[in-house]
């Protein structure tokens, strides 16, 4: 059980447990906060509610078992930790992707990055006591589901992204439903602005509430939103481009003003910014073409070549009994996730499961921050920061 | 594990001059160089971790300002076992640069970076936590995902993946025949 020591040591302050179970620390967050008045005073997070020893049991599965278990870290951006993981194997094994599949992966992170910023912007203004907004995000993120649904029959634990491509090809129509969506989409994000942006009360609510300067910033490893809004543009899709990004053009939106408005419109600006990226992957990728690299004994064969040819159905049963080993050596992946930098550190010994699978949360590294942007402002303040540091906390704890 | 390592690769310029500027700095601070998949990785000694960090952060050549990440692997059963490693970013050069310590079974001990970046204070709980290396002068090394009584740590590669919780055994009389 963690304690906190009070800060003060009067007898004017009082300890406060918020959490694990409260709704505005979307997951099971604790926060012992140290109260004088309503000030905060200290506030200590605890986490670990929901460790499940991911990286634990990615050491007792194959390298392609695994990418089941990224989709359950970070449970709103599953897509984002498949495309870590098979990226770092990748790296590995120093496997080629087929431009194609990097296009399709582009176009499903970014629908993923949407998507998981309207989860963000419904929570987060329903904390803040804006009812409706909540409402319209889920309308749309319902439809980045289906999408997800189509391509790969699962709306949120998708595995789609495996190790050298993608799990199948585009399903009839895909092209169709990403026009459409990308045709009422823009629309709806001005309707959100409409709501909030110059709402008085969202406004106050948001404004000069939980500062950091970007020096606090860089200092305490923050990423993400949460460091542009703070004026510093780092986004690893354009400083250390992966799977084609280079290709794409798009702005990285950045303010000055780093309090959790600014956070607010650096992630509406993305939105915008991961449509026009979804709509150039959409020119870019092709009808047809190979979906997954040609590397026998990594690669499990098409399944007509596995019920027809010999050596397909060898390299079929390798696959999937003993797995296949890349050569000893480490990688270290980042993907700019819709929370920051997603990273994921893999260390091989040569056999076919890895010697230590790490991922370097954003939610987690994020948190830590928490205490310097509440430290002295109102507990309700503290709710509007948990919330504009978005937060994860099957990430978190992983 | 050496096999990869290659103390004369021909590496890019950036890197390169990072390794030179430690090496021209304290002659002992890097006690071996490894270029693996374009990843550049230098070996420090326990000793001088703190100081090399520093190094990297404030030396005008380097300006590794971020540290985005750090854990441990464990190559139990084979001995120095753990592999302390830090993932340094240069934002404004875009270059990214990673720290590893070796470390004995016998004795897991190392100095912390809070003082350099204040970032690793979570980062060295959770390695605490899961690997059970003990970092000097942290300022709050506690436990972090795991409850404050666990014992063990099971991120080490002696501790099994099911644990050493006693597995439930069906009794006797609860059997299909016997329903």
């Amino acid at each position: 059980m963690t304690t906190v020591e009070t800060a003060v040591g009067q007898a004017k302050t009082m300890v406060l447990n918020m959490g694990p179970q409260h709704p505005s620390t979307h997951g099971v967050l604790r926060i012992l906060l140290e109260l004088d008045g309503e000030t905060v005073v200290k506030a200590v997070p605890d986490c670990g509610y929901l460790h499940t020893g991911i990286e634990k049991s990615c050491e007792d599965k194959t390298y392609s078992q695994a990418i089941t278990l990224t989709d359950r870290m970070d449970y709103l951006n599953p897509l984002g930790n498949n495309l870590v993981y098979c990226m770092a194997v990748e790296k590995l094994l120093n496997l080629e992707v087929p431009k194609r599949a990097q296009y399709i992966r582009v176009m499903m992170v970014e629908l993923q990055r949407i998507s998981s910023h309207l989860v963000w912007l419904g929570t987060h203004a329903i904390d803040l006591g804006a009812m409706s907004v909540f409402l319209y995000c889920f309308r749309e993120r319902e439809e980045i589901l289906k999408i997800f649904e189509m391509f790969a029959g699962q709306r949120m634990m998708t595995s789609y992204i495996r190790i050298g491509g993608v799990a199948l090809q585009p399903p009839a129509g895909w092209r169709q439903a990403i026009e459409r969506f990308l045709k009422y989409m823009p629309s709806r994000v001005d309707e959100y602005e409409t709501l909030l942006t110059e709402n008085r009360i969202w406004m106050g609510r948001t404004k000069n509430i939980g500062y950091i300067s970007a020096e606090d910033a860089i200092a305490l490893s923050m990423t993400g939103p949460t460091i542009r809004a703070a004026g510093v543009a780092y986004d690893n899709r354009k400083l250390f481009p992966y799977s084609s990004y280079d290709e794409f053009e798009f702005d990285v939106p950045t303010r000055t003003d780093s309090d959790c408005f600014g956070r607010y419109m650096i992630r509406v600006a993305e939105m915008r910014e991961s449509l026009k990226i979804v709509r150039q992957a959409l020119d870019k990728i092709t009808d047809d073409g190979a979906i997954k690299a040609e590397a026998p004994g990594i690669v499990p064969p098409a399944r007509e070549k596995m019920k027809t040819e010999m050596e397909a159905l060898i390299y079929h049963f390798k696959i999937f009994t003993e797995g296949f080993s890349p050569p000893a050596g480490e990688a270290f992946v980042t993907v700019e996730s819709p929370r920051g930098e997603l990273g994921c550190f893999i260390a091989s010994d040569g056999s076919p499961k890895p010697l230590r699978v790490h991922f370097r949360s954003p939610s987690f590294i994020n948190l830590q921050a928490l205490p310097k942007l509440v430290e002295g402002q109102l507990i309700s303040d503290v709710i509007a920061c948990i919330g504009t540091i978005d937060i994860v906390l099957g990430e978190v704890d992983r | 594990l050496t096999e990869n390592s290659n103390q004369n690769a021909n590496v890019v310029g950036g890197r390169l001059s990072s390794v030179e500027h430690l090496r021209a700095w304290d002659k002992n601070a890097v006690t071996e160089v490894v270029e693996y998949r374009g990843e550049t990785t230098i070996v420090v000694p326990r000793e001088l971790l703190r100081a090399t960090a520093a190094r990297c952060r404030d030396a005008a050549s380097m300006q590794f300002n971020l540290l985005t990440d750090a854990t441990c692997l464990d190559r139990h059963p084979y001995e120095p076992r753990f592999e302390v490693v830090y993932q340094l970013v240069c934002i404004s050069r875009r270059d990214k640069l990673r720290l590893k310590v070796r470390l004995s079974g016998k004795d897991p001990v190392i100095d912390s970076l809070v003082p350099v970046w204040p970032g690793a204070n979570w980062l060295e709980r959770e390695i605490f936590d899961l690997f059970g290396i003990h970092f000097n002068e942290h300022p709050d090394l506690r436990r972090i995902v795991l409850p404050d009584d666990w014992e063990g740590y099971p991120l080490r590669r002696d501790y099994p993946v099911e644990g050493f919780r006693d597995i439930p055994v069906m009794p006797l009389g609860f059997t299909k025949t016997s329903i």
